[in-house]
């Protein structure tokens, strides 16, 4: 085949060079992160500790799926220490397929609350998700609202908006719902707010708070910091929100967190980073940047969030969500709720 | 009732015209030929017939309707022509069958089938219904691109330089074949060519194109031997200009002797002339007192054309029957044999 | 001579040579089949009960939808853009083409974001009129499918247009003489001539439908690569994932394979030039102006005004010193993979061309089945023979006491390939509708005049296919250039692009702030479209 001896000639010695100029040098002490938190969110993070350390750190950003494939892939050659992703289930299904390693730190478990992390210690919760009710003020009063379950009854037909079942979110919503409330119980709350749907599901939560403000339903379930980056933009939106299930289990939390891989190079690097990254300084930059809620008890929240008050949130184990996330996706598949 | 009619036609784009005040008209079941050399027009003459250019001025008629003028034209589908393009354009992605049968829209069923296998049998393609165009050869696509044309059987059949992708002997063949094809279906055919053999061997009546102008519109004999205009005389067909003076009113002289003609020159007496000699005006005569030095021969099977020199320098050419062989620088004698003389005005 | 000569036409060359191309795709291809032998029924039982039956209903909507679409504003706007004249002709001419360089997913999150109950559209006519409830809902059936056609439709555009100059109007003239209008002509002669590039174009544009995760989840469409994603993504259950890939693939294989048989033994458009356009009259010459701004206005201008909006919003916030390198990224990777995946597809179609024998034609199918599955899951299916050859290549390293991460893995040379066995069907589509042109006697001429096949490649193929090459450069440097799950899973540590960045503002709904870089991946897409419109008027006199 010497007909492609021409391009080739081209494009072989510019491969080669690539294969050199992108081969990694680990020199100076370095961190490898894969994660599914996006790059904006942890670089300004990243870039205070090698600050604050000198400590180099590596990123990949994908998504969780790929990411895991990704590890699983490399084996025992992997180049990642850290993996960070921003749900619960990715986390335990790691956990689960041996991609992470337990973790001895006094400082972790000092900092991120027992139901907010691994109970095997291979991942750490670094800030909460919560989900919760959101209201238009001009139609409802807070007073017509208690709990998740409850807006599957027939009083909010055709006046809930719901995200699509196939973001992780409501995945360990309803999963978290199976563990407390059994499949049977959960199956018809979630079959009563198919029937209860103003419109067809959303695509993302910003689009749920949008239909909120706009009347095109009176209720639906988002995460707070979403709500937050709309009020932070539009502070006349007549959206409010309510903490759900306050009176009995408290509200839905979900993290974004950590673990240190299991072939990881640097592993005690690794565990320094997350260490690091639950404590005060890194906590505030780490939640205040996205309206999240840090884990670490002694940050307060950010301003905007802050009025929303204190909330009890659902101590259930995080990782139950994992665990019951293929559970809570077949479930509602058979109720319908696309 | 002529079947076409060409009346001061103007044709062009923009402000720039191609072809001026054109007319001609063709009887029924005649044979037209367009004769020139490219960028002369007669493409455009033959697209402007078809309705594919609008007229910038003048009309045409088809069978006595009017189809175009400066400010309407017929839709080109309905003048019910058929055009033969010099590149065939057959529909490649159609087996011939289906070529030669997708004219024939009122058709249905055995009707169709028969006429498609009688247009098919009229070009000698009997078998090849079933094949591609690309597995045809360039004259067998040029005898499909004829079946195509006449199986709707339009009353005029236009022809775009039909058969200048194919070599001489084929070119030669078919156009006899197409010329008996069409007196045979009793078609009116206009044909364009750059080629006179083509157009001698086709046509009825051809007319020379020179510049967006048609010289001479006649039989192909006249336009032979009766050129209107030094043009076409030096487009067609061999020959040479010798100078002569006219000596009264129908005759000239010059080197080879004076020649008369019935109808009177309309020049002055001793005005100088070119007088045109064919290389049929040029019989070899071993008996003739004028001699002639053979310079150049050229062997055409049944005959010889020489280029002979006269005792002035001039040049004449002779077709001489072949058994004549004579060698270059050989003299030969010649006399002169005209029935038709022309002259022109000297440059 | 003789020896040599039985030897080069050995039969089995041409399965191997096609082989060495579609390796590429074929690799990750049988490492996604490999699942097979993971059997996965309980999930097979929970999705064909409660999931596949509605997404193959919706998938099949979509795909006949999408594929009608496309062949409808694809073919119309080429044949009015390459035969006819109307006011702004030329404009539209290389502006149609402008929608190939806006990702879908923007597109369409634009058009929701704009025509949904909650936009700009239905807010203003609630205020004016009191009620939006008749207007359509966008996220709807129609509206999926109105979209995918606006965002796909000029890939059958682009090469419908090609057939349409090249075989100009001889043909429908030719119809004309024997009866036909001008409007049956073009059905009866000139749509059939141009088969090949339209099915070609429609190909790319329904395999891009298959595949596509992003759009559809704007729409909150489930379609079978919604599924595809579910069994990984939510059930964790990768094996049933990728069967379900594997089927998608199958079914495009079989449907390349039938379109294969009904073309057999046809030859389409010749080379044929006509001095004239169409001069349209009156009325439908503005109708024709009205209907190409029309399309150009839904399909890039406003998508693009509203990028330039959040633009000027987030531009303090989001533009930094990176940016520059993140279009140098973009614009250098995609450009190589044009240049690569341009010569693998003129190869592939030149083995094609000479080995007819069935089993070089199934390879070459398959090699262009890349295109057809679902990025994601392609990525991964790259990813896992590359990293299993690394950590070979590492221990090997090892051994001589180098000590290194990676070897392979995040070079560029992984990259160029894994975007090569997934756009491999783009570059091939438009190459080999052009090859298919070159008449065997021109070949056959070439080589009875003593050219190699090498050399007929060189000195024959080569210049007569210039205008499928251009086509198809272009159309791999504008999907590159939007790609995301291919470059993220094989991009070196920190060596991110413009669609790595639209990725990271998107993932967390933050479109606005995602249109930056769009902004940019546009811009960029620009450049060769203009250039490949510049190539392919100079056809025209």
């Amino acid at each position: 085949m010497k007909t492609c001896s021409k391009p080739l000639a081209l494009v072989l010695p510019t491969v080669m060079a690539a294969l050199v100029f992108f081969t990694g040098s680990a020199s100076a002490e370095t961190v490898t992160v894969y994660s599914a938190r996006n790059e904006q969110l942890i670089k300004p993070l990243f870039d205070a500790y090698t600050k604050e350390t000198g400590t180099k750190i590596q990123v990949l950003t994908d998504k969780e799926g790929p990411l895991l494939e990704r590890l699983k892939a490399e084996g025992a050659k992997s180049p990642a220490d850290v993996l960070i992703t921003v749900d619960a289930g990715n986390l335990w299904h790691a956990s689960r397929m041996g991609l992470l390693q337990p973790i001895k730190s006094g400082v972790l478990n000092t900092n991120v609350p027992a139901n907010l992390r691994d109970p095997k210690n291979e991942w750490y919760a670094l800030s909460i998700r919560a989900r919760t009710i959101i209201y238009n003020k001009k139609f409802v009063n807070p007073s017509q609202l208690s709990t998740y379950e409850a807006l599957a009854e027939p009083e909010w037909k055709g006046k809930l908006c719901l995200r699509t079942s196939k973001k992780v979110y409501n995945q360990s919503l309803v999963a978290t719902m199976i563990a407390t409330l059994g499949e049977k119980r959960t199956e018809e709350v979630v079959r009563g707010w198919v029937a209860n749907l103003a419109t067809e599901v959303f695509a993302d939560d910003n689009a749920v708070i949008k239909a909120v403000g706009a009347g095109q339903c009176e209720v639906g379930i988002v995460n707070t910091y979403y709500l937050a980056r709309a009020l932070d933009k539009d502070p006349n939106m007549p959206v409010g929100l309510f903490w759900a299930n306050q009176k009995e289990r408290g509200v839905h939390v979900n993290i974004s967190g950590a673990g240190v891989t299991r072939a990881a190079p640097n592993a005690a690097g690794g565990q320094r980073l997350i260490e690091w990254l639950s404590s005060e300084t890194a906590q505030g930059i780490y939640t205040n940047d996205d309206f999240e809620y840090p884990v670490n008890s002694k940050v307060k929240p950010d301003s905007i969030i802050r009025h929303w008050g204190p909330y009890k949130m659902d101590l259930i184990n995080v990782s139950k969500a994992g665990e019951l996330q293929g559970n809570a996706t077949r479930l509602m598949d058979r109720a319908g709720y696309r | 009732m002529d079947a076409l009619i060409l009346d001061s036609v103007v044709l062009g784009y923009g402000g720039k015209s191609v072809v001026s005040e054109l007319s001609f008209s063709l009887a029924p079941g005649e044979i037209g030929c367009l004769l020139g050399g490219s960028g002369c027009g007669k493409t455009t003459v033959l697209r402007a017939i078809a309705g594919f250019e609008p007229l910038q001025a003048g009309r045409i008629a088809l069978n006595g309707h009017w189809v175009a003028d400066a400010s309407w034209q017929l839709a080109p589908e309905r003048r019910q022509i058929g055009m033969v393009f010099q590149d065939y354009a057959l529909f490649p992605h159609m087996t011939v069958a289906d070529n030669v049968g997708f004219g024939l829209r009122e058709w249905t069923g055995v009707d169709k089938s028969r006429r498609i296998e009688e247009m098919l049998s009229l070009v000698g393609l009997d078998d090849a219904g079933k094949r591609y165009p690309h597995q045809l050869s360039g004259g067998q696509q040029q005898r499909v691109a004829l079946a195509r044309a006449l199986a709707p059987g339009p009353t005029v059949l236009l022809m775009d330089e039909p058969f200048s992708n194919l070599d001489v002997e084929l070119r030669e063949r078919l156009s006899i074949d197409v010329h008996h094809i069409l007196k045979k279906t009793g078609t009116t055919g206009l044909l364009v060519t750059h080629n006179q053999q083509e157009a001698f061997a086709m046509a009825d009546r051809v007319g020379v194109m020179v510049d967006g102008q048609l010289q001479q519109w006649s039989s192909p004999y006249a336009l032979y031997h009766e050129p209107a205009t030094r043009q076409i005389a030096t487009f067609v067909g061999d020959g040479v200009f010798l100078p002569a003076q006219v000596s009264g009113q129908n005759c000239v002289s010059f080197e080879l002797g004076e020649l008369c003609r019935i109808q009177p020159l309309d020049v002055p007496d001793n005005t100088a002339v070119d007088v045109l000699i064919r290389p049929d005006d040029i019989q070899h005569d071993d008996s003739s007192p004028i001699k002639a030095k053979v310079l150049e021969r050229v062997f055409r099977g049944a005959a010889f054309l020489y280029t002979l020199e006269l005792p002035s320098g001039d040049r004449v050419l002779s077709l001489v029957p072949s058994h004549h062989n004579h060698a270059v620088g050989e003299m030969i004698g010649i006399q002169l044999e005209i029935d038709h003389l022309v002259a022109f005005p000297k440059l | 001579m003789h020896t040599r000569g039985s030897i080069w036409n050995w039969r089995g060359w041409g399965p191997l040579r096609a082989l060495a191309i579609a390796a590429l795709t074929l690799i990750p291809l049988i490492v996604v089949l490999a699942s097979f032998f993971d059997p996965q029924l309980e999930a097979w039982e929970h999705l064909a009960t409660y999931v596949l039956p509605g997404v193959l209903w919706n998938t099949f909507v979509l795909v006949v939808g999408v594929g009608l679409g496309v062949l409808f504003l694809g073919v119309s706007l080429a044949w009015l853009t390459a035969v006819c004249d109307f006011p702004g002709r030329k404009f539209f001419s290389w502006s149609l083409m402008l929608p190939l360089a806006m990702p879908a997913y923007v597109l369409a999150f634009v058009q929701v974001g704009l025509l949904d109950f909650t936009g700009p559209v239905q807010s203003f006519l609630r205020a004016w009129l009191g009620s939006s409830s008749w207007f359509p809902p966008i996220r709807s059936t129609g509206g999926v499918v109105l979209v995918l056609t606006l965002a796909f439709y000029p890939y059958v555009y682009l090469l419908a247009r090609n057939a349409f100059i090249t075989q100009g109007l001889r043909a429908v003239e030719a119809a004309q003489m024997l009866g036909y209008t001008r409007f049956q002509a073009f059905w009866k002669v000139a749509l059939p001539m141009a088969r090949p590039w339209i099915a070609g174009g429609v190909t790319l544009a329904l395999m891009e439908t298959l595949a596509d995760f992003g759009s559809v989840s704007i729409f909150s469409f489930d379609t079978f690569t919604t599924a595809i994603y579910k069994a990984w993504f939510s059930l964790f259950n990768l094996s049933a994932a990728s069967q379900l890939a594997s089927l998608l693939v199958m079914v495009v294989l079989v449907l390349a394979v039938i379109d294969q048989r009904l073309r057999h033994n046809r030859r389409y458009a010749v080379k044929s030039f006509t001095p004239v356009r169409i001069s349209l009259q009156r009325g439908a010459k503005w109708s024709a102006t009205i209907f190409c701004a029309l399309i150009l206005a839904i399909a890039f201008a406003v998508p693009m005004i509203q990028l330039l909006v959040w633009v000027v919003d987030v531009w303090r916030e989001d533009f930094d010193a990176r940016y520059p390198v993140f279009l140098l990224h973009s614009i250098w990777l995609a450009g190589m993979a044009a240049v690569v995946v341009t010569v693998l597809g003129l190869l592939l179609s030149a083995i094609r061309q000479h080995h007819k024998d069935a089993t070089t034609q199934l390879i070459v199918r398959l090699a262009t089945l890349g295109y057809a599955i679902p990025g994601t899951v392609l990525a991964v299916g790259v990813f896992i023979p590359v990293a299993w050859l690394d950590n070979q290549l590492i221990t090997l390293a090892g051994w001589l006491h180098w000590d290194v991460q990676q070897i392979l893995k995040g070079s560029l040379f992984v990259m160029l390939a894994a975007l090569s066995a997934r756009f491999l069907a783009v570059a091939f589509q438009p190459i080999d509708a052009a090859m298919q042109r070159i008449t065997r006697n021109q070949g056959n001429a070439a080589r009875s005049l003593g050219l190699s096949p090498k050399k007929v490649l060189m000195h024959l193929q080569l210049p007569m296919v210039r205008g499928g090459l251009l086509t198809a450069a272009l159309i791999v440097f504008v999907d590159v250039m939007k790609e995301m799950p291919i470059t993220l899973m094989t991009r070196p540590f920190g060596w991110d692009t413009l669609a790595v960045r639209v990725f990271e503002m998107t993932s967390e709904g933050m479109w606005d702030r995602a249109a930056l870089p769009s902004l940019a991946i546009v811009l960029a897409g620009l450049l060769p479209v203009i250039l490949l419109i510049k190539k392919s008027e100079s056809g025209f006199h």
